[in-house]
């Protein structure tokens, strides 16, 4: 009896390892795409071990595509122009791709798997996206649910970085969250601190990285982000500047006045800083000792939903209407704006009424 | 059993339509039955899977199982042939079209837990057909499930634009609609008794 059961079983399990075994061996066979050439630029050629997504590829040669969703196709950062080699269009990039960016080949780098030799395009700014080993080196608290977190370099590391772009933390495993998620942050200080850098982090009720950032982060903690992204920085003209910020997208416009603070500037510059009370506002302070600085800059908070206790006589209501009064020639006026995409569609709207022409309306959202 | 391989196909496809006459392989049949496109991907596929693990499971069932004298494990058996078998397919799908590789997506991998193909390996075994019966059985059922789905997803492109009543929109209305298919397909069976 006992002798057949095991007979059975041992039958049983010859059968699966064969099975197993000779789908191991044709995953060996069909999905062995040696090694593939990615050619970038047309310059700079990297050998890749095919089979996996470009961006991961990439990734394995310190090569950094913006990702913001870690490459499950959500979030359409990490868009590059494959020239050669990408295979047909999928039906998982489709929705984040714009019918002039089909057109052009533009495909999302986590979605395309290097098969074969491919050749692709992308920002050189890319080249200069690393992977930094940081520490935790000051937590403070802004306001109820805004955190700016201070980041140091390992020693004797740096990082070059243009005021307005933003890095990517990885966060690691916390409480009931057992992935590790990678999310985007601006940077708020300036880029002439080359050894450390400073975030501003707002707690979104129920968000990952957020909460990792708001209730786990202690300082001295080890954090891996990578960067420096983006093309949200001031351009070099002397057009006349709007900035517009909400909540933590105080962030990159306040590593832009920093860093104009150290190169100096002439040009007129209004900030309208949203916030919804009295109790929203932070670094106040600090903004009002830009308009000492630079004799045409201004600071406009507004507050959209005073409470009744809050000792405001300032602005109220939405940022929009006092557009107006800040606008003297809408064709020489540059706006840069940061905040959720909501508030970026309902400024972009209205700017573009006053006559401020659409491409010098720069934004960075956090969709 | 003595039946021509050729007269089990057709059976197969009209009088023992593995979905309309045995209901097996309901579960994609309803959630992928809203495009004619993809119903027809997703059918070819299962006709191809059918085909290949009908045979595949006679030869096991045959020269490994009854061999052995453990027919009693075939349950097993058959569900982890098919399995390696459909990641084969998957494998190779991947490789040489990538773009019906992607547009089957998740339903090729759910093909494995599709029961008219377990249910046709079960079929072949009650009812003791040989190699060549066991083939034709399978391709014909797999035809067969085709054109079910087909209709379906015919009907209900153009159901879109008709009022259902709330309470039977979705699978509700599609169970209805099958079981009037079911109907109609019960005029075949006088032709020949498969079953």
């Amino acid at each position: 009896m006992l002798l057949t059961i095991l007979k059975d079983i041992g039958i049983l399990t010859a059968i699966s390892a064969l099975l197993g075994i000779l789908l191991v061996i044709a995953q060996k066979w069909l999905s062995n795409y040696g090694e593939c050439k990615v050619q970038i630029n047309g310059k700079r050629d990297v050998t890749v071990k095919g089979g996996s997504s470009l961006l991961n590829s990439l990734a394995d040669k310190q090569i950094f595509i913006p990702s913001a969703c870690g490459g499950r196709g959500s979030c359409g950062a990490c868009k590059c122009q494959v020239r050669e080699g990408g295979g047909p269009l999928l039906p998982t990039e489709r929705p984040l791709l714009s019918k002039s960016e089909m057109a052009t080949n533009v495909r999302l780098a986590c979605q395309v798997k290097v098969k074969s030799d491919i050749a692709i395009q992308i920002p050189d700014a890319i080249f200069n996206i690393r992977k930094y080993k940081t520490s935790i080196s000051e937590i403070v608290d802004y306001t109820y649910d805004i955190k700016g977190v201070t980041f140091k370099l390992q020693e004797g590391e740096t990082i070059d970085f243009l005021a307005g772009q933003y890095v990517q933390i990885n966060t690691k495993p916390y409480g009931k969250v057992r992935q590790s998620v990678s999310r985007a942050y601006s940077i708020s200080s300036r880029p002439e601190d080359r050894d450390q850098f400073q975030l501003i982090v707002r707690l979104v009720p129920e968000g990952i990285c957020t909460t990792w950032v708001h209730q786990f982060l202690k300082v001295g903690d080890e954090v891996e982000v990578t960067g420096p992204y983006g093309d949200f920085f001031i351009r070099d003209t002397d057009a006349d500047i709007i900035f517009v910020a909400g909540g933590s997208g105080k962030a990159p416009i306040k590593s832009m006045l920093e860093h104009m603070k150290v190169t100096g500037c002439e040009r007129k510059m209004t900030y309208f800083f949203g916030a919804r009370t009295l109790k929203d506002l932070y670094l106040t302070e600090e903004m009002r000792s830009f308009e000492q600085i630079f004799p045409s800059f201004k600071y406009e908070p507004v507050l959209s939903h005073p409470a009744p206790d809050d000792v405001w006589n300032g602005k109220t209501g939405f940022v929009m209407p006092y557009f107006k009064d800040a606008v003297r020639d809408p064709l020489k006026t540059e706006a840069y704006l940061c905040g959720s995409p909501g508030m970026i569609n309902a400024v972009t709207k209205s700017l573009k009424e006053l006559g401020v022409p659409a491409d010098k309306i720069y934004f960075d959202s956090f969709g | 059993m003595d039946i021509s391989a050729f007269v089990l196909f057709w059976a197969a496809i009209f009088t023992s339509n593995i979905l309309l006459t045995n209901f097996l392989g309901m579960c994609s049949f309803l959630s992928v039955s809203r495009e004619v496109e993809s119903s027809a991907g997703l059918g070819i596929a299962v006709i191809f899977v059918l085909t290949a693990t009908a045979g595949l499971n006679w030869l096991v069932y045959h020269y490994v199982l009854v061999p052995f004298g453990i027919m009693y494990l075939q349950f097993i058996v058959f569900i982890i042939v098919i399995a390696a078998f459909v990641q084969l397919l998957e494998l190779v799908v991947e490789r040489y079209a990538p773009a019906l590789y992607y547009s089957l997506g998740i339903f090729l991998p759910l093909i494995t837990v599709n029961c008219a193909i377990f249910g046709v390996s079960l079929f072949l075994v009650i009812r003791d057909y040989n190699f060549l019966q066991s083939i034709a059985f399978g391709a014909g059922s797999g035809i067969g499930w085709l054109l079910a789905i087909l209709m379906l997803a015919g009907i209900r492109a153009k159901l879109k634009e008709k009022l259902v009543p709330a309470g039977l929109q979705g699978a509700g209305i599609s169970l209805i609609i099958t079981g009037i298919m079911a109907l109609a397909f019960i005029g075949f069976s006088g032709i020949v008794q498969i079953q």
